[in-house]
């Protein structure tokens, strides 16, 4: 299956307005989040925070409260290496149960630091990884480069960075602005063209934009763990839904972004094999 | 698989001419008079870190000593040893656990590990020190218990070795992955610690040389999670290793998804 094993998918928005307004789509991550961290399903949570001074530079920490949570919401489109920060919650904050947010390619490295547990008693404290869908990420240089030197706007001043209907869009003082992605093409990091993976089709439960209307996202709900914190949400009254094949562009899209992913990497890796480079052995 | 995993997990590194790499199958008549597996457990120059990992799986260890498997040889989780008490040969294995690298200039760990090889019928290098010499390679001899042992070299270098688990030490949770594998015939879980048994060497920078610059490198975060001394720091999204700090264990670059992926296993376990 193109978007890996889930057992449902649906498309939903948070309820709670503190969290639309800083979230990047529907709020999903952020409400199940602070949802876990308030039932007590998970002590604390990893997430990309906001480097001091410096807001589009994410720096992995640990949220413990809502407004952590909150204050590490929306998207920065660059390196967020969120394991380290579950080193950090289990051995500094002594977390025994954590909640965390990964990319497609952090959600298999947490599954191999599962299976192969080389790193002693960390991986197995986390009970709920939520995976956000992901085409690629950029060096941080590139996102001056998308807003200062092409869109003409500090990066500073951005209010927020999106991508969607094929463009990169900075918002600035209430002003949107968007750049075609065939001038962001070939700034992503090279390890993302070899990643075959849209939509973390290993995590708990997957979100992103893509299928959904703006505001709204897109979930797969994969593993039980994943469906069942989503659907107590649900039930708590923390998200609203609408069914997948009710609403537009709906699943096809993210299915065909999907398998345009997965072709696109096995070219990339064919013609790295062929140059003869070491690529990753899949067992 | 077995051909391609090795090619991958070994690098570039040529063969290395072996003085005494032939096994001899032990013989099984022994191993059959009980059906449970017969290990030892050899400490060679090492801290202890990986016995008391083995010690540390509270919950099934006394499942795994007392019906799983018997333990006939050792210093540390049994009373014999040639060069101890109870034992005045070694007993034939059928898997031998090795912690520690091999000093040189010590006799005794120079004979016992030609016997092991000898009386095993599988080596494992078990813990990093074993597989790699990890910090033992910074070894450089004149301490004033003995100032001769000054050269600690990694297993494989003198012997024949099957599978190996880097670690420093070992993690409890990997000790306990790997026996149930063991007792279950499981082999594909094994796999990568035999695709592994004969490589010797390794540092933080192999992340630099075997993934940053094959353009492979996603910065996910998994190696400085599995570096135990703390020398990978995430810089932009890539690991960066401080060679001080770096005790050559391994950890890291074997943890590294874009180094291999166990997506079989990961399936397994997911139900995904
Ligand atoms: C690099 C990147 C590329 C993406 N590409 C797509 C795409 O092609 N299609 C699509 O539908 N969705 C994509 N997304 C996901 C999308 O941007 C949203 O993150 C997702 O829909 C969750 O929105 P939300 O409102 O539910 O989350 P929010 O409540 O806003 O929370 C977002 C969470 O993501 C974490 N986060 C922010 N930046 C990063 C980062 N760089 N790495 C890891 N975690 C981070 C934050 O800490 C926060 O907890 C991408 C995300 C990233 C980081
Ligand atoms: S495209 Fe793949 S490799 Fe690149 S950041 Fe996203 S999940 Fe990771
Ligand atoms: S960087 Fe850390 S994990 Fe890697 S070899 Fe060195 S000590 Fe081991
Ligand atoms: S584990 Fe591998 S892919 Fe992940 S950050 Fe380290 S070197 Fe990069």
């Amino acid at each position: 299956m193109v978007l890996g094993t889930y057992k449902e998918a649906v498309s939903a928005r948070a309820t709670d307005k503190d969290i639309l307004k800083v979230s990047q789509d529907g709020g999903i991550v952020s409400a199940l989040l602070i949802h876990a961290i308030e039932e007590g399903i998970v002590e604390g949570a990893v997430v990309a925070g906001k480097k001091d001074g410096e807001k589009w530079r994410p720096e992995p920490g640990v949220a413990m409260t809502k407004e952590d949570i909150l204050g590490a919401a929306g998207t920065r489109y660059t390196m967020s290496p969120n394991l380290t920060a579950l080193k950090e919650a289990v051995r500094q904050n002594g977390l025994e149960k954590v909640g965390i947010v990964l990319t497609p390619c952090q959600t298999l490295a947490l599954r191999k630091l599962q299976a192969y547990p080389f790193a002693r008693f960390v991986a197995d404290k986390v009970n709920l990884a939520i995976g956000i869908f992901c085409m690629e990420n950029f060096p941080i240089a590139a996102l001056d480069t998308f807003s200062q030197a092409k869109l003409e706007t500090p990066k500073d001043d951005v209010d927020k960075m999106d991508i969607g209907k094929g463009k990169f869009w900075i918002t600035s003082e209430g002003e949107e602005k968007g750049l075609g992605l065939k001038f962001t093409h070939g700034y992503e990091q090279a390890a993302c063209n070899i990643c075959s993976d849209y939509v973390a089709e290993f995590s708990d439960i997957s979100t992103g934009s893509v299928g959904s209307p703006d505001g709204w996202s897109t979930i797969l709900k994969r593993t039980d763990a994943g469906k069942t914190i989503f659907d107590s949400a649900v039930e708590a009254g923390l998200i609203e839904t609408k069914p997948m094949d009710e609403v537009k562009p709906g699943l096809p899209l993210l299915e065909k972004l999907a398998q345009g992913k997965k072709d696109k990497a096995a070219k990339e890796l064919e013609k790295r094999e062929k140059l003869g480079l070491k690529v990753p052995l899949v067992l | 698989m077995f051909d391609k995993l090795k090619k991958v997990f070994s690098g570039s590194e040529e063969p290395k001419e072996q003085v005494k790499k032939e096994t001899q199958a032990a013989p099984a008549a022994e191993a059959k008079a009980s059906a449970k597996p017969r290990i030892g457990y050899i400490h060679l120059s090492g801290c202890t870190g990986d016995a008391m990992s083995l010690t540390e799986n509270y919950d099934i260890l006394d499942v795994v000593l007392t019906d799983l498997v018997d333990i006939v040889y050792g210093q540390t989780l049994v009373d014999k040893w040639i060069h101890g008490t109870y034992a005045e040969e070694m007993p034939e294995m059928d898997l031998c656990l090795i912690e520690g690298s091999v000093c040189l200039q010590d006799e005794h760990s120079m004979h016992e590990i030609q016997l092991a090889r000898e009386k095993s019928k599988l080596i494992c290098a078990f813990g990093s020190c074993a597989m790699t010499g990890c910090f033992t390679t910074y070894a450089r001899g004149g301490q004033q218990g003995n100032p001769k042992h000054e050269s600690f070299v990694p297993l494989s270098d003198l012997v024949k070795v099957d599978l190996a688990l880097p670690g420093c030490p070992v993690a409890p949770e990997m000790i306990a992955k790997a026996v149930v594998a063991l007792c279950e015939g499981d082999m594909d879980y094994l796999a990568p610690a035999m695709a592994i048994a004969d490589v010797n060497e390794a540092c933080g920078c192999d992340l630099l040389k075997y993934n940053m610059r094959m353009g492979k490198c996603s910065g996910c975060g998994a190696c400085s999670v599995a570096c135990p001394t703390r020398s990978i720091n995430m810089i932009e999204g890539r690991p960066i290793s401080n060679t001080d700090r770096c005790v050559k264990c391994g950890s890291c670059y074997m943890t590294c998804p874009r180094h291999w992926l166990p997506l079989s296993q990961i399936k397994k376990e997911t139900g995904l």
